[in-house]
């Protein structure tokens, strides 16, 4: 049993170190994701959407209301 | 459009906003982490040519029987669609200002889309210019379908006879390495649908608001005569 915790574990950092390997060819911001820092800017920008999104589904809720004000008043009108 | 629709389109782009920044991408020179600039910058252009065809349709639905309501959503479909092409442009110009070296790089694909744009402005211009009704929608109606059949060889067929720094063009295997990366479509045929979806949705708000101002103005008239 410890010896396969101890295989697989190897494995693990190998693959590990591999991909670390891999990652240092091209310059990527990995210090940025590395500090957990991306996160900050997945949450502004997931502000930003969410106000958006809410803000138009209140402007959705407005148009069916001026509709259904209009429908009321048309009959009368005529 | 129904709601579960929208309840879709808003759950694509909270996906696409999250996946887009913290998935993995393949690791390219000079792309660097712009890249995935493509899942933000792609979807504009995808999203304007699904409205603009959406618009075109309406407008033959009027020519073969002329309604205002097809005349209204041929209209807001098109306003919609040109407000996706220049935010496309902008996002475009940004980042071939960091891959290629300029904002505008005189590239056969951005003149192509720069040409495009102008030909559905002068759609809003042909639109503004008349004043009778029937005639601005027959006359528009004409019109649109001219754009739309000048729009796809300047975006989808010239640019691809010709030799590009624009990914997808001639003598440039461009995007294919990244197209083909399966990483990226998990998150880019999202954003593709979950924008296309939030157009049809800001496009039937304008419609609706534009319906509204129409009977606005004939219980004015009634009320007039």
């Amino acid at each position: 049993m410890k010896k396969l915790i101890s295989s697989l574990l190897g494995l693990v950092l190998m693959a590990l170190s591999l991909t670390a390997n891999a990652q240092s060819d091209v310059p990527m911001a990995d210090g940025l994701r590395s500090e957990g820092k991306i996160y900050v800017v997945v949450a502004i920008i997931l502000i930003v959407l969410a106000g958006l999104v809410v803000y138009l589904f209140l402007m959705d809720r407005k148009v069916k209301k001026l509709e259904d004000l209009l429908s009321e008043k048309k009959p009368s009108t005529k | 459009m129904k709601n579960w629709l929208k309840i879709l389109a808003v759950f694509l782009l909270f996906y696409v906003h999250i996946g887009g920044l913290l998935m993995d991408v393949p690791r390219l020179n000079i792309l660097n982490e712009t890249i995935r600039a493509l899942y933000f910058h792609v979807p504009m252009w995808f999203g304007m040519v699904t409205l603009f065809l959406i618009s075109v349709i309406f407008s033959v639905k009027y020519l073969l029987n002329p309604s205002v309501e097809s005349d209204r959503k041929a209209v807001e479909f098109a306003n919609v669609g040109l407000v996706f092409g220049i935010l496309g442009m902008l996002t475009g110009m940004l980042w071939a200002n960091y891959a290629w070296g300029s904002f505008w790089h005189g590239d056969p694909k951005q003149n192509g889309a720069a040409v495009a744009l102008l030909v559905y402005l002068a759609y809003f211009i042909l639109r503004g210019s008349v004043e009778n009704e029937e005639q601005r929608a027959r006359l528009s109606a004409v019109y649109n379908i001219f754009a739309f059949a000048a729009m796809i060889p300047l975006i989808f067929i010239i640019p691809r006879l010709t030799s590009s720094l624009h990914p997808g063009s001639g003598g440039n295997p461009g995007f294919n390495m990244y197209d083909l990366d399966n990483r990226m479509r998990m998150v880019f045929y999202p954003a593709v649908i979950g924008w296309i979806l939030m157009g049809i949705w800001v496009t039937t708000l304008r419609v609706r608001m534009r319906a509204i101002e129409d009977k606005i103005h004939d219980i004015e008239d009634e009320k007039t005569h």
